[in-house]
């Protein structure tokens, strides 16, 4: 591990300012992903601000119905708080899909959403990557892909986000409270992550000395109609080969609002508008799901080992969006997909 | 643009197995490393090194956690149990008195992060069946696979402990 200035603020404005006067300084919470990131030196920080003293640690109402979520909302407080799981199962539901008991009991809400790819070339420091080294090249493409992007990748980088969280909180068209060196302000989840084009050291929006301080949940309320189905090389405590959050508003029997989004195939949690645009005012049914599936895959694209994933994520969406019709979420502990 | 100089020493105060103790730390010292290389409390394991294997898990404020991903100097004031922490005297934690009932382990080096694993699972209280006692004991690998009867030893404590409090009822 590098050798860095330790600085451990008490104000949300000290943090900040302690961020933003050095581009390479860091912000630690649970350290899940960044202390792991800096024993690779992927992550060498010239300074390492610990935000655990900030006032981030509260679930409270908004007043318009809605849930604010401290930053430093463990994952494990977060999915089993009473109003996660009473209001907003399907958050509660992807996050117990990830991780493990205790990496979700340090693991911050914060943090999930700035975790970095699980890209082999991304942890080796003995080999290229752009998304470690802008401009060195990246050893995926042409290389061991299997776990890597079907849809919105580019020739500087394939690598997929990895969070489960996220996954959910794009479904539910979260926002993103945000302190920076300008103040305050709110980034749609959807224009929080970004896709790699030409420089994927960017996994965000966010600028220098910026602070993710909350997320912002919507009122909305799918009742049963929603699941979290993740498909995984093993039963537990693996990312995502492919995974999909959905929730259905089904009303007289009809397709109303209905939100699909994929996790594991993309540099960012992956949704369709469009395509979930079309599928409003249709009957649920298998048939209408695998149009759906293919409208959502129609530019999707394998690099050799991962073309499976784009069967994988087809079947996947199906089955999800069965799950979400029948009201009977995936269980995260009984494994069979039903 | 000028880089900060690294910090030297972080003074913090943590107390470990009920001793309270003053530290003076680099902030890049782990809480795995703090335990095993300077308080000489070696039953916390060092597997991996990266949160993958559970060998390291300790209870952080009642809470477990892996040591390994823990800069010791961010959990200033905490109050931490390791395995050498569980046993009350000679009497054992009734969770390592079951692993030795049910034989739950084969060359032990997983064991104590298992342990420290099992007795966080049984106080946050979510685990009710043998499904959700295996899925929220992933985050520990062993490679003996020693899984079955280190979830026997966990459902059997988990059953007792809630037969006594229906008795106290």
């Amino acid at each position: 591990m590098n050798r860095f200035d330790y600085i451990r603020p008490d104000t949300i404005a000290d943090a900040v300012a302690a961020l933003a006067a050095f581009p390479g300084a860091k912000a630690l919470a649970g350290g899940t992903n960044l202390v792991d990131l800096m024993k690779y030196d992927v992550a060498t920080p010239a300074r390492v601000v610990d935000i655990n003293r900030l006032p981030l640690k509260a679930v409270e109402d908004t007043a318009d119905g809605g849930l604010r979520v401290g930053a430093l909302v463990t994952n494990s407080d977060l999915a089993w708080h009473p109003q996660i799981a009473k209001r907003y199962p399907l958050l509660a539901s992807a996050i117990l899909a990830g991780a493990s008991g205790q990496l979700r009991n340090a693991a911050t809400t914060g943090g999930n959403l700035l975790q970095r790819t699980r890209c082999y070339y991304f942890y080796d420091t003995s080999t290229p990557c752009n998304k470690r080294v802008p401009g060195s090249g990246c050893s995926a493409i042409g290389g061991v892909n299997r776990i890597h992007a079907i849809l919105g990748a580019s020739d500087s980088c394939i690598a997929v986000h990895p969070s489960d969280m996220c996954v959910a909180l794009a479904a539910l068209d979260a926002e993103v409270e945000v302190e920076g060196p300008q103040g305050r302000r709110i980034i749609p989840f959807a224009q929080f992550h970004r896709l790699p084009d030409h420089n994927p050291e960017l996994d965000n929006t966010l600028e220098p000395g910026d602070l993710v301080t909350a997320i912002i949940l919507p009122a909305t309320d799918f009742g049963r109609h929603h699941t979290y189905l993740k498909i995984r090389d093993r039963l537990s405590y693996a990312f995502a080969l492919v995974s999909v959050a959905a929730a259905i508003a089904i009303e007289d029997g009809i397709i109303g609002d209905i939100r699909v989004a994929l996790g594991g195939v993309a540099h960012k949690p992956w949704r369709d508008r469009n395509a979930e645009q079309r599928l409003r005012g249709e009957p649920p049914s298998e048939a209408t799901f695998l149009r759906f599936a293919e409208d959502v895959l129609r530019e999707s694209e394998g690099c050799g080992q991962n073309d499976f994933k784009i069967e994988l994520a087809r079947r996947t969406i199906v089955r999800a969006l069965m799950q979400a019709t029948r009201g009977t979420p995936q269980d995260q502990s009984d494994k069979v997909v039903r | 643009m000028p880089q900060p100089s690294p910090t030297t020493m972080v003074p913090i105060v943590l107390t470990i197995n009920g001793v309270r103790h003053e530290l003076s730390l680099a902030p890049w010292v782990t809480l795995l490393d703090l335990l095993r290389e300077r308080l000489g409390l070696t039953g916390t394991k060092k597997g991996c090194d990266q949160g993958q294997c559970g060998a390291c898990t300790v209870l952080i404020d009642g809470r477990r956690v892996n040591a390994c991903l823990v800069l010791a100097v961010a959990r200033d004031g905490a109050d931490i149990t390791t395995v050498e922490g569980l046993a009350t005297g000679d009497e054992l934690h009734p969770l390592q008195a079951a692993f030795i009932e049910h034989d739950a382990f084969q060359c032990g080096y997983c064991t104590p992060g298992q342990i420290c694993s099992g007795v966080g699972l049984m106080q946050e209280g979510h685990a009710h069946t043998r499904e959700e006692i295996r899925e929220q004991m992933s985050g520990n690998i062993c490679r003996c696979g020693a899984y079955t009867n280190i979830a026997d030893a966990i459902e059997d404590v988990i059953a007792r402990q809630s037969a006594s409090r229906e008795a106290a009822e």
